[in-house]
C-alpha cells in the first residue's frame, strides 16, 4: 500500500512538524517513507507544505504530480492542492479559515474543526495533532500508538510531560472530523 | 523497525555519517541549502567524543584552504557548501588537485547563476565535472540520488580521495539534502591514529618524520615546465586509472527499453516515477542513473544505445549533462534534453510528457 500526502498551511501552523511525526510513525511501524518540504525564505504567515510518502515498497520520485490525500489548514492551500489530488482521492480542511462551499465532487472530503476546538480546550500548541488525529481517521495510514512512540523519540525528554496533552489532541481530532 | 534506521534530512545524513567514518574534521560556512550540515555537527559535538574538530571558518575560501591543509597532513577532512559557495573554492581544489591532497567537498546545490535562487538544481554539474578551476585536473564526483546514499558517499569519497591523492565531491542539491527518508548509518569507525596515518600517507606533511625521511613538501608550482609536463602526465596517468576503476552506475528496467531516461540525483528519483508511470501506460521506458559523474559512465550509455530507440536526459538544468550522453552515444540513438531551471523542481508528469515526444 502506497499513501502520497500533501499537509498544507501557514508557517507557524506545525504543517512540517506534523508531516513529520507522521513520517516518524510510518518508520516505526518498518513502512518506506520521504517527507520533503517546500523550503525556502518561509517564516511565520507565510505558506508552507509538506510532502509525505508512506509506502510498503521502495519510493521512487519524493516529488508528485498528484495526491492520494490533500489536508489544508488556510485558503491559498486549497487553492493550490485541491486541483491537484486524484479522482477518488481524500480531501481534508480545516473550516475555521477555509470557505469549503464549492469543492470538487469526485473526492471524499472532509471538515475539522481542529483550530476551533484546539482555542476552546487551550491547547492550541498541539493544534497540529488535532489535524493529525483528523487524517489518522480518515486514512488510518499509522496506528495512534506509532505515533505517540514517534512523539517520545522526536521530542527532548524535558517536553516529555507533554506527551499526554499530544495524545488528547489526537483522540479529540478523531472524534471532532466530519465528512462534507 | 531497525534500530539503526533513522528518519534524517540529507545534510544531517552527511554531517552523522561524517562522524561515524572517523572524519577528523570540517570546515564550513553555513549557506542554505546545506545549512544543516553544520547545525547537525555543532548539535552532536563530536570533539567531545571522536576527537573530530568541526570549525564555523570565516568564509568559503578560509574553509577550503583549511581542507588544503588538513588533507596535506593526513587527516580526513571536509567542507559542505552549496553552489556560489563551491564556486569561491575552485582556486584551492585546483591547487589540490596539483599538489595532489586529498580532502572532500559536498555540493548540495541551488539555482544560478551568481546569488540565484535556494531552490534545487544541478546547474553545477559543469563546474564539478570540468573543474571550475584552472588546469588539466579531475575531480571523481559521486551524486547522491537518496538519503542513504548520502551517508554513504561519505565514507567512499575518503576512501578514493586518499587512494588516489585527490580532492572529491559529492554533487547533491537542494531536494536530496532537504528531504528525510529513512536512512541506516555506517557503524562506528575510529579515526586513524598518528602511526596509520605515518603508514598510510608517506607523503604527507605531518611533521612526523623526525629526521627518519626527507622533508614532505606538498606545492602545485614547478617553474621548470619539463618537470611540469611530466607532473601532468602522472596525473592524467592517474585520471586513466580511475576511469578505469572507478565508474558507478545504476540501470533500472533498462534491458528491454525502448526509450530510456539518463538522470542524476534528484532528477533520476523523479524519472524514476516517469518510467513507473509510462510503463503503466505500455510505454517501455527505463532509467539510467550515472552515480559517479566523473568518470562518466560512457561504456555503459554506449551500449544502451545499441538497442534503445531513443534517450531523454533529465536534468535541473539547461542541458549539462547531456553533452557528455551524446558523446558516449555517439549518434547511435537520438538524445534529447528535458530541463527547469533557476530552482524549480520538475514533476513526473513533465518528465512523462516530454519522454512522450520522444516517442513521435
Amino acid at each position: 500500500m502506497k499513501q502520497e500526502i500533501v499537509i498544507a498551511g501557514f508557517g507557524g501552523q506545525g504543517v512540517l512538524s506534523m508531516g513529520k511525526i507522521l513520517a516518524y510513525a510510518a518508520l516505526m511501524e518498518g513502512r518506506e517513507v520521504t517527507w520533503m518540504p517546500a523550503y525556502g525564505p518561509e517564516q511565520r504567515g507565510g505558506t508552507a507544505n509538506v510532502t509525505v510518502i508512506v509506502s510498503d515498497e521502495p519510493i521512487s520520485s519524493p516529488i508528485l504530480s498528484s495526491y492520494d490525500t490533500a489536508v489544508v489548514l488556510n485558503q491559498p492551500s486549497l487553492e493550490k492542492f485541491e486541483p491537484k489530488v486524484k479522482p477518488g482521492g481524500t480531501f481534508i480542511y480545516d473550516s475555521f479559515s477555509i470557505d469549503g462551499n464549492a469543492l470538487r465532487t469526485d473526492l471524499r472530503s472532509y471538515s475539522t474543526p481542529a483550530m476551533e476546538t484546539a482555542a476552546r480546550e487551550k491547547m492550541t500548541k498541539c493544534y497540529n495533532m488535532f489535524v493529525l488525529g483528523g487524517l489518522l481517521k480518515v486514512c488510518p495510514i499509522v496506528r495512534l500508538e506509532s505515533v505517540m512512540q514517534a512523539l517520545a523519540k522526536s521530542l527532548p525528554e524535558r517536553y516529555h510531560h507533554l506527551l499526554d496533552m499530544n495524545r488528547a489532541a489526537l483522540i479529540k481530532g478523531m472524534e471532532v472530523v466530519a465528512e462534507v | 523497525m531497525n534500530d539503526e534506521s533513522l528518519l534524517l534530512k540529507g545534510n544531517e545524513a552527511i554531517a552523522r555519517a561524517a562522524i561515524r567514518c572517523g572524519c577528523d574534521g570540517y570546515f564550513g560556512y553555513p549557506i542554505t541549502p546545506q545549512s544543516e550540515v553544520l547545525e547537525t555537527l555543532a548539535e552532536l559535538r563530536p570533539w567531545e567524543t571522536t576527537g573530530m574538530v568541526v570549525v564555523q571558518a570565516e568564509s568559503e575560501v578560509a574553509a577550503i584552504n583549511m581542507i588544503y591543509g588538513g588533507g596535506g597532513t593526513g587527516k580526513r577532512v571536509m567542507t559542505s557548501s552549496s553552489s556560489i559557495g563551491i564556486a569561491l573554492m575552485q582556486e584551492t581544489i585546483s591547487y589540490m588537485a596539483g599538489a595532489e591532497i586529498p580532502g572532500l567537498i559536498v555540493n548540495v546545490q541551488r539555482g544560478g547563476p551568481g546569488l540565484g535562487t535556494i531552490q534545487p538544481s544541478q546547474a553545477d554539474y559543469f563546474q564539478a565535472t570540468r573543474g571550475g578551476g584552472n588546469g588539466d585536473y579531475c575531480v571523481p564526483v559521486l551524486a547522491p540520488a537518496s538519503v542513504q546514499e548520502m551517508a554513504d558517499f561519505v565514507d567512499l569519497g575518503f576512501e578514493l580521495a586518499f587512494r588516489y591523492r585527490n580532492p572529491v565531491m559529492i554533487l547533491s542539491d537542494g531536494v536530496i539534502g532537504q528531504m528525510m527518508e529513512k536512512v541506516v548509518l555506517p557503524p562506528q569507525k575510529p579515526r586513524r591514529t598518528d602511526e596509520q596515518i605515518a603508514r598510510e600517507c608517506p607523503w604527507a606533511a605531518n611533521g612526523l618524520g623526525h629526521g627518519k625521511r626527507p622533508c614532505n613538501v606538498l606545492t602545485s608550482v614547478e617553474l621548470d615546465p619539463v618537470v611540469m609536463e611530466q607532473r601532468n602526465l602522472h596525473l592524467q596517468r592517474k585520471y586513466a586509472e580511475i576511469s578505469t576503476n572507478e565508474v558507478r552506475c545504476e540501470e533500472v528496467l533498462c534491458a528491454d527499453a525502448d526509450y530510456i531516461i539518463v538522470a542524476f540525483g534528484s532528477a533520476a528519483r523523479i524519472s524514476h516515477k516517469a518510467v513507473e508511470e509510462a510503463r503503466r501506460k505500455g510505454i517501455r521506458a527505463g532509467l539510467f542513473r550515472p552515480v559517479t559523474l566523473w568518470p562518466f559512465p560512457e561504456k555503459e550509455i554506449r551500449r544502451l544505445a545499441e538497442s534503445a530507440k531513443g534517450m531523454l536526459v533529465v536534468e535541473m538544468n539547461a542541458g549539462q549533462m547531456v553533452l557528455d550522453v551524446r558523446l558516449a552515444a555517439e549518434n547511435r540513438v537520438p538524445v534529447t534534453h528535458f530541463g527547469r531551471q533557476g530552482g524549480i523542481v520538475p514533476s513526473p508528469d513533465e518528465i512523462l510528457d516530454a519522454l512522450r515526444q520522444l516517442q513521435f
